[in-house]
């Protein structure tokens, strides 16, 4: 049944292997003879660049919101979430059209000192490196989020024990705080790569040749759907091993608190050029990651919103709205079950076949809608075989033609999300606990229900919420799978930023960011009250 | 469904704006008994479409008010349009398929998912070269992707074809979108189809050498980026400079304002310029194909044709229909008369030569 389940979320994943057979030993001669090495290249230097950055942004911000104490840090704690209702492919949009040689920036530059072009160097936003930062600005919250969390649940004894064995508080940091909390950060890190891996927006309006582009150009440009599976594949190969990896290195740790005392935090204090330092630290990142892209879109929307504005606007919202909610819903639904089933049962057929269902997010939208299409339209032409023999009437597509498939899409794209947040959250839990409710009579969806969920509602929220904002953001998968008639603020963005009209895509963009903020505050509150010895517990 | 659907209950007019078809068929799924009750007389044409809703809808919408016949549409890319057409095989809802260019309409048709339409209207409305030799698809709009220079720096007497953009004298001073595109494809692939494979080519390795910089953004940035000193020749889709022309956006339009048109390839014997289609194909799924040769024959109309020129900035198909007054400003230009099914055939082979001689 969970074997089904999990298969079944795989389902188009595999329909994408299935090609790998057919050979196409001529177009992959042409692309080991001419761009393959750019595209492993630049997807590996990518994903290194943006591996980093979130690190380096997320881990410290964590640790500083999470346990020191300095000016604006209540304030901070929740708004460096904000990055993450912003798409990345719109922060390229606002840093073009911001930085670019004819942007307002450089032209003010070239008008205040007289240059020219090639008098001066400025760097190139258009570049690898600028795809790293924009997407290491919008991606490092996964990182934080996680990180955040994993902090404020540690048991302060495990630190408390840590400082009368000699450490001082920055060696508790990093001798017990982040070893312990290394499973979240690596969860984290781990979606911020899919999520790169997957991202084809961004590094195709910067010109820089990956993985994604070049099954894009292989598939349609080409038109050899073999060798852009087989890239795919390749693809998917490639994050496969890295999740099992990770899995395999921590086998043999177990991160249960074996203690539930949990006493308030005492937040180490930072003063003079700590505090400082702290507090430039934040606000830049919030800045960059947040408060520009949203000024230059504002002043795009104040431009031209009123021929954007009108009363099918409000339409795109509630459809943005509505499908993000239903997305969100089930995908937390089906990451129960994984993630409780894996528990329940662990073994490694289980495990890989979870893993597997989770490749999703790793993968390019349009790969995942064509793989969804190919099993859906094959049982809608069944069933529509079936009812014209048994009632002669034709059903037309009620499977591949209606939101369904786009819903049962989103879950394939966005169950990694779900689950490695559910699995975070059951991982804490001792399995003693298990033992104990089953012991006194209680079945094991009661278990479920009447222990793990209550003791795990920040994790719940944290999946219902990150699907949320996702799915919201989304852009390829809505695009080509939505029923007719159906628009979504998303698919407004990219159509007018297509036509290269950027500044007329700012209002939708900015509303895509607006919505996206609400799940964001929500979870950032519910985290902080979800520490453990706070006023609920 | 229904319980997939109730996050949408938060307005009932969300019901509306689905189309009624799809939602009696999922009453239908569910409830197969009461099929008999449906009747699907309801007139309406289901359109996928690669053209954005903005440029497209204003159109369709006049067409509902004049005929009756109520559209449906999804947008989205053309490739992935067409890759959702195949896979939903003869049950696909879509009667028609709008694209920007006219290779996809030929992989349509090769694919096997269009069919043949006779109509006197559209024959004669539409020139030879801009609709398929077996009338399965057909150009609505056309636009040119001529050479634009900056006028302080060039004289249009150095100009002279597309070829001469390969002469090493040109070297550094060109800028042109990322090969990634398909209007750059559909260029290439017009000059394997006059010149052959091996011209193509080397003009390829000597027109990437000539680059000021590497291919970055749209069309729109190759304009401003001459403007502004990057280039002083750049490529570029005519209705992008008309829209900049004729925009609102200060910046774009004095961008535009510093660079002029030139018409390549003008000569006795050369081939004219590149130009290329907005189209549409009846699919062979087509379950209403009269309101979809209908829709067809309407965008081909005198009221269709004048409000694609003067809103979008395209030339209109046909011939008695005039461009508008910007676009005549530009000029008469004699344009490419090959058949434009030769760009779809030749676009996997123009895509291989960008990656070999390094056309990012």
């Amino acid at each position: 049944m969970l074997l089904c389940m999990a298969l079944l979320t795989a389902l188009p994943i595999l329909a994408v292997f299935a090609y790998i057979f057919i050979p196409s030993a001529e177009v992959w001669q042409h692309l080991v003879a001419t761009v393959l090495t750019d595209y492993l290249l630049n997807t590996l230097y990518l994903s290194l660049g943006v591996g980093l950055g979130v690190l380096l942004l997320g881990v410290p911000l964590a640790w500083l919101c999470s346990m020191c104490e300095f000016p604006g840090r209540a304030w901070f704690e929740w708004s460096l979430l904000l990055p993450l209702a912003m798409p990345a492919y719109i922060i390229a949009y606002t840093y073009t059209g911001m930085l670019d040689f004819t942007g307002p920036v450089q032209t003010s530059l070239r008008s205040l000192t007289g240059w020219g072009y090639g008098d001066y160097w400025f760097p190139n936003i258009r570049s690898l490196a600028g795809a790293m930062l924009m997407l290491a600005l919008v991606l490092f919250p996964y990182v934080y989020l996680l990180a955040r969390a994993a902090f404020l649940e540690q048991s302060i004894c495990v630190l408390e024990v840590s400082r009368t064995l000699g450490c001082n508080q920055w060696q508790s940091f990093f001798r017990v705080a982040l070893p312990l909390a290394r499973p979240a950060i690596i969860t984290g890190l781990a979606l911020a790569l899919m999520e790169t891996l997957a991202d084809f927006g961004t590094v195709q309006y910067f010109g820089v040749t990956t993985f994604t582009t070049g099954i894009f150009r292989t598939w349609y440009g080409l038109g050899d759907h073999a060798a852009a599976s087989q890239l795919a594949a390749l693809l998917m190969s490639f994050v496969f091993i890295l999740l099992l990896l990770e899995q395999a290195s921590r086998r043999r740790a177990r991160y249960y608190h074996s203690s539930s005392k949990y006493a308030q935090i005492k937040r180490i204090q930072l003063t003079g050029w700590q505090a400082t330092g702290a507090v430039v630290f934040c606000n830049l990142t919030l800045l960059l990651g947040f408060i520009v892209p949203v000024t230059q879109l504002a002043s795009w929307s104040l431009a031209n919103w009123r021929t954007q504005l009108d009363s099918s606007f409000i339409i795109l919202i509630q459809h943005s709205l509505g499908l993000a909610i239903a997305a969100a819903i089930f995908a937390l639904l089906l990451a129960l079950i994984l993630g409780y089933g894996k528990r329940l049962h662990p073994g490694p057929l289980v495990s890989v076949a979870a893993r597997l269902a989770s490749m999703g997010y790793a993968i390019p939208g349009t790969v995942i809608a064509i793989g969804v299409l190919i099993p859906f339209a094959w049982l809608d032409t069944q069933l529509n075989h079936l009812s014209q023999t048994v009632f002669n009437t034709k059903l037309g597509l009620i499977l591949s033609g209606s939101l369904f498939i786009l819903l049962f899409a989103y879950n394939v794209r966005f169950l990694a999300v779900s689950l490695q947040t559910v699995e975070a959250g059951l991982g804490k839990i001792k399995p003693t606990l298990d033992n104990a409710g089953r012991s006194l009579g209680l079945s094991s969806s009661a278990v479920l229900w009447k222990l793990h969920m209550p003791l795990m509602q920040g994790s719940l929220l944290t999946a219902v919420l990150l699907v949320f904002v996702d799915v919201l953001k989304e852009l390829p998968t809505t695009l080509i799978l939505r029923p007719f008639n159906f628009n979504t603020l998303a698919v407004r963005t990219y159509e007018l930023a297509s036509d290269e009209r950027l500044a007329e895509a700012g209002l939708p963009a900015l509303m895509i960011v607006a919505t996206g903020i609400i799940p964001v505050v929500l979870l950032s509150r519910s985290i902080s009250r979800s520490r453990a010895g706070g006023s609920t517990v | 469904m229904h319980l997939l659907a109730t996050p949408f209950n938060i307005d009932n007019s969300y019901y509306l704006q689905m189309d009624s078809t799809m939602l009696k068929k999922l009453v239908l799924g569910t409830a197969l008994f009461a099929a008999p009750l449906f009747a699907f007389a309801e007139s309406e044409v289901n359109v996928y479409s690669s053209r954005q809703e903005q440029l497209i809808k204003p159109l369709l919408d006049k067409f509902t008010a004049s005929s009756g016949i109520k559209v449906n549409l999804v947008t989205g890319k053309d490739d992935a349009l067409i890759e959702r057409l195949k896979l939903e095989g003869k049950n696909s809802p879509a009667d028609i398929l709008l694209t920007a260019d006219a290779g996809r309409l030929y992989r349509t048709k090769d694919l096997g998912l269009s069919q043949a339409i006779e109509s006197e209207t559209l024959k004669a409305a539409i020139p030879e070269n801009l609709r398929d030799p077996e009338n399965q698809w057909f150009g609505l709009t056309y636009r040119a992707r001529p050479i634009f220079y900056v006028k302080e720096k060039i004289k249009p007497i150095d100009l002279s074809t597309y070829a001469d953009l390969a002469d090493p004298k040109w070297k550094g001073k060109i800028c042109v979108r990322s090969s990634d595109n398909i209007y750059n494809q559909s260029m290439l692939a017009s000059m394997i189809a006059s010149q052959g494979p091996e011209a193509a080519t080397q003009w390829a390795e000597g027109f990437v050498k000539n680059l000021a910089r590497p291919p970055e953004g749209g069309d729109r940035d190759q304009l401003k980026a001459a403007a502004a000193g990057i280039c002083d020749l750049a490529i570029a889709n005519t209705y992008y400079y008309g829209q900049m022309l004729a925009g609102d956006v200060a910046e774009e339009k004095a961008a535009a304002e510093k660079v002029a048109i030139f018409w390549p390839d003008q000569g006795e014997q050369a081939r004219g310029t590149h130009i290329n289609v907005s189209g549409a194909t009846v699919t062979k799924a087509a379950k209403n194909k009269d309101n979809a040769v209908k829709l067809l024959e309407y965008l081909v109309g005198d009221e269709a044709q004048a409000w694609y020129a003067e809103h979008n900035q395209e030339y209109p198909v046909k011939t008695t229909v005039s461009a508008s007054s910007l676009l005549k400003a530009w000029g008469d230009f004699k344009a490419d008369s090959i058949n434009l099914s030769e760009l779809g055939k030749h676009n996997a082979q123009a895509v291989k030569i960008m990656d070999t001689v390094g056309w990012k």
